[in-house]
């Protein structure tokens, strides 16, 4: 890493090369206890992490006689996809049993316009935040930051209220600007934080050449930003894709998302529980944002970074 | 910047005003306005709608007197103080290790964090399963030839928290070792070398000189964790749905079930007035020393 080539480079690093030969850590032996120690324990705490995940695979693969039958943690005598045909198109929650399908394009047409929405929002909020400011804008956004901190099961109330008054209680759309609500504090702060960090000069230059708010947003600040867009972009889809509570209160069975039915499918207590069906839908539901995840690797550490410390 | 040349305050950066409209509306009207709503209609007696019929701290009184209230305060303190401490060491054990300047770190670090891209909901069905007395953990070491072997926190009423404490940690102490992790990133390389050449052991270097020095980060994390503490809810509705019988209800549960299938409002906003109070213990002052005192200084 970079690191190490840096105090190299430095006078010091070089006259102390000079003065005392060979320069650089000491090598290590590949065996030696201290790394036999590190890579133990980093490998035992892996296979920890990661064995719900192996778990969950191969529960999902078996019938349910090798269930019964079996160990949680062995790996199927005979892989079988109809688990998951089954979660997919015919597993019930309530009276409708047309599988988690219904649950997963509702979490689509919810996230879908969620993120936008959101995201479209919180960059103008930023930009205006970072680049024109207006007296007891700080305010407002100290009250958006602190806001975030307040629980949830304070404002739902008060928001059904409000979604019911303009007739939007139980739809879609309703759980849309929910989303967008609750996603803003977070969101204006990463943007805020980006378009504070881009050279005030940029910005005075615009100015000069006559560009106004929009125009500067739209040719200049927006082109430029393509990375933190990614950032909010994933943090959304992921934070929205998981949401359960808004999901619960806000919409109704047949608008459910994913999450919600999948709790409702697993959960039920009727019937008998085929526990390679659940464990095939549990898949399901988590692989949204597990291709997000690993599709996005460092991004998503920056962008989880970004939503928890202050840049 | 005279004043004499824009007189009117009002049209001045009007398109920001505009833009911020979103975010004004959010800010006053939800966080201000939904929070003031809610704690207003906690002095009421609100069954199915909400009444302004002011009861004085009667639906607090009787919060305080409802068994469930109490076992998800004492749910919620245990999981808390335990997530908080569990966290912190795991979290900063893992993000030192991790920064021993090891190979396939990356690998390491996607192993790590990958639970905290899933959902409270798939993490409690995961755990649900794991910790299923006839299949899971327990039937899995029965099996091995420990035939009395025990371990059935999810049926048990008196372990069911540590049961959601373990899932709880596996999905989130990904997060906390990101977090540590910048924050020893951030260190100097230079502190390392003076702590070599003094010879002080790596243990006394890290708890004497790295973590008071990371003490931003650590407080930031801190604020994470406990923010995050008081909102569970998705976690035990998936792994327990709050069982066996209340064993393992929390705050949160109480509120959505108080408001949307008891239809008793008025103890569901008194429940959530007493999180949000919780809440500001720990905010108010951090909030303060954050942006209150940078504006001044």
């Amino acid at each position: 890493m970079a690191d190490h080539a840096v105090p190299a480079a430095t006078p010091s690093g070089v006259a102390r090369a000079d003065a005392s030969g060979p320069s650089g850590p000491k090598p290590r032996h590949v065996f030696s206890r201290r790394n036999i120690f590190l890579y133990g324990t980093l490998i035992v705490v892996a296979v920890y992490y990661l064995l719900p995940l192996y778990v969950m695979v191969v529960t999902s693969l078996k019938g349910m006689p090798e269930i019964r039958l079996g160990n949680i943690f062995s790996p199927p005598l005979e892989i079988t996809f109809e688990p998951w045909v089954k979660a997919w198109s015919q597993a019930c929650t309530g009276l409708n049993c047309d599988g988690l399908s219904r649950g997963f394009w509702n979490s689509v047409r919810i996230t879908v316009p969620s993120v936008i929405l959101s995201i479209a929002i919180a960059s103008v909020n930023g930009y205006a935040l970072a680049n024109w400011r207006f007296k007891g804008a700080d305010t407002f956004f100290v009250i958006l930051i602190v806001g975030a901190f307040i629980p949830y099961q304070v404002m739902i109330y008060p928001i059904v209220i409000i979604l019911r008054e303009i007739g939007l209680y139980g739809s879609l759309s309703g759980l849309v600007i929910v989303h967008s609500i609750f996603g803003m504090p977070i969101l204006t702060l990463l943007f805020r934080n980006y378009f504070t960090s881009m050279p005030e000069e940029l910005f005075r230059a615009a100015r000069v050449d006559g560009a106004g708010f929009w125009g500067i947003y739209l040719r200049i600040m927006l082109p430029m930003s393509l990375p933190i867009f990614v950032v909010a972009v994933i943090l959304q889809v992921t934070g929205i894709w998981n949401d359960f509570l808004f999901g619960v209160v806000y919409t109704r069975p047949d608008t459910y998302p994913m999450t919600v039915q999948l709790n409702n499918i697993v959960n039920s207590v009727q019937g008998v529980k085929e526990y390679n069906v659940n464990m095939a839908a549990t898949i399901l539901t988590g692989l949204v944002p597990l291709v997000v995840y690993f599709i996005s690797g460092k991004l998503f550490v920056r962008g989880i970074a970004a939503g928890a410390v202050k840049g | 910047m005279s004043k004499s040349e824009r007189p009117n305050q009002i049209f001045r950066n009007l398109n920001a005003k505009i833009a911020s409209i979103p975010m004004v509306l959010t800010a006053l009207v939800v966080f201000v306005g939904g929070t003031a709503w809610t704690v207003l209609y906690s002095f009421t007696n609100s069954k199915l709608l909400p009444r302004l019929n002011f009861v004085g701290l009667d639906q607090y009184y009787r919060l305080w007197a409802t068994p469930r209230w109490l076992v998800s305060i004492e749910n919620l303190l245990i999981y808390g103080v335990l997530s908080l401490v569990f966290s912190l060491v795991i979290g900063f054990l893992l993000a030192a290790l991790l920064d021993q300047k090891i190979r396939f770190e990356d690998t390491f670090r996607t192993i790590f964090l990958y639970p905290f891209a899933l959902s409270f909901i798939v993490t409690g069905l995961v755990w649900q399963w794991l910790l299923n007395p006839d299949f899971g953990v327990q039937s899995v070491v029965r099996a091995l030839g420990w035939t009395s072997f025990s371990f059935d926190p999810l049926y048990n009423s008196s372990i069911v928290i540590y049961g959601i404490l373990i899932a709880a940690l596996w999905q989130g102490t990904g997060l906390i070792m990101c977090l540590m992790l910048a924050g020893l990133r951030g260190i100097d390389e230079d502190i390392w070398k003076a702590a070599r050449v003094d010879g002080i052991p790596t243990w006394k270097t890290y708890l004497f000189i790295i973590i008071p020095m990371m003490r931003p980060v650590f407080i930031t994390t801190l604020v994470i964790i406990a923010s995050g503490i008081v909102k569970v809810y998705d976690l035990v509705v998936a792994q327990t749905s709050g069982g066996p019988g209340i064993a393992s209800e929390v705050p949160a549960k109480y509120v959505y079930d108080y408001m949307f299938f008891a239809q008793n409002l008025g103890q569901g906003f008194a429940a959530s007035t007493m999180m949000l109070l919780s809440v500001m213990i720990v905010i108010v002052p951090w909030a303060y020393l954050e942006f209150g005192g940078r504006k001044r200084g």
